[in-house]
């Protein structure tokens, strides 16, 4: 094969292209910007941490069921966790949220990595909102009858049913989780191609102090 | 379970829940002091030194 051939393939433009874009020393740096040196900028991994936590535990309840989580003390235990740890998710992620919106985190050719953000946060209130659905409790019911009605006005509840437990399961850990974890990735990597957004008064020059990762 | 029991004791949830009504707005205290706290935490990030910074100004 010659090397025209070669240059010519798919996979050999892709790996070019890829690689161009975002090489390993780009994709796990050994120095940040000083400016990263801040409280504000660890919501974005502490949003990361407990979505993995939301994951694992999420994992065991579905490979245990539901009388599992209902009826045992460890059942108990971790759909404690998957609540806390979506609830600290959450919580995280809004602060994340306000940070970067007060940074204007968009400039700089960052607008899709914001609007990846953006899409992201909407999946993670419709997994959550599904989660509570298929909980498979009185909580669930009153949750779920008080909600039809609000998704039936919009014509939605004919193709989305919150009445259904197994189509709110399925959305809940198959459909959703996917959506959530797929565009958080494509966030991470555009945080990653872009660079994290510099404060205001750098945003003229380049910040060329830096400080090395986990020192 | 006898410590499930001691912490179901302390935060009796089995209760109905306790809420703000002024004028238009209506929210539960559960909700509000989430957001307080996260209002808290998100000021306290913007203030608060973060460990190392002087060192590594020094050291640049």
């Amino acid at each position: 094969m010659s090397n025209a051939e070669i240059d010519r393939q798919w996979t050999t433009r892709l790996r070019r292209k890829a690689a161009g874009k975002l090489p390993p020393e780009k994709l796990l740096p050994d120095t940040q910007p000083s400016y990263v040196a801040s409280w504000i900028y660890v919501f974005g991994v502490a949003t990361l941490a407990s979505l993995g936590v939301v994951i694992f535990t999420g994992c065991i309840l579905a490979i245990r069921g539901p009388q599992w989580w209902h009826g045992s003390q460890y059942g108990h235990f971790i759909n404690s966790l998957h609540l806390w740890s979506v609830e600290i998710f959450f919580f995280t992620m809004v602060i994340h949220l306000w940070g970067k919106f007060a940074m204007a985190a968009w400039r700089g050719g960052r607008t899709l990595t914001w609007m990846t953000g953006v899409v992201t946060f909407l999946a993670s209130i419709a997994t959550a909102f599904t989660g509570y659905a298929s909980q498979s409790n009185f909580d669930a019911q009153w949750i779920t009858t008080q909600a039809k009605d609000g998704i039936n006005a919009t014509g939605a509840g004919a193709y989305f049913n919150v009445l259904n437990l197994g189509q709110m399961l399925m959305w809940h850990i198959v459909l959703l989780p996917i959506a959530a974890v797929v565009l958080t990735g494509l966030h991470v990597l555009l945080v990653r191609i872009k660079g994290v957004v510099p404060p205001f008064e750098d945003d003229v020059q380049p910040a060329t102090q830096k400080v090395a990762v986990g020192e | 379970m006898a410590t499930i029991l001691s912490f179901a004791a302390i935060f009796p949830l089995n209760t109905l829940g306790h809420y703000i009504h002024w004028h238009w707005f209506y929210i539960s205290v559960a909700n509000l002091i989430v957001i307080i706290l996260m209002v808290v935490t998100f000021v306290s990030a913007l203030l608060l030194p973060f460990p190392g910074r002087r060192r590594r100004k020094e050291n640049q």
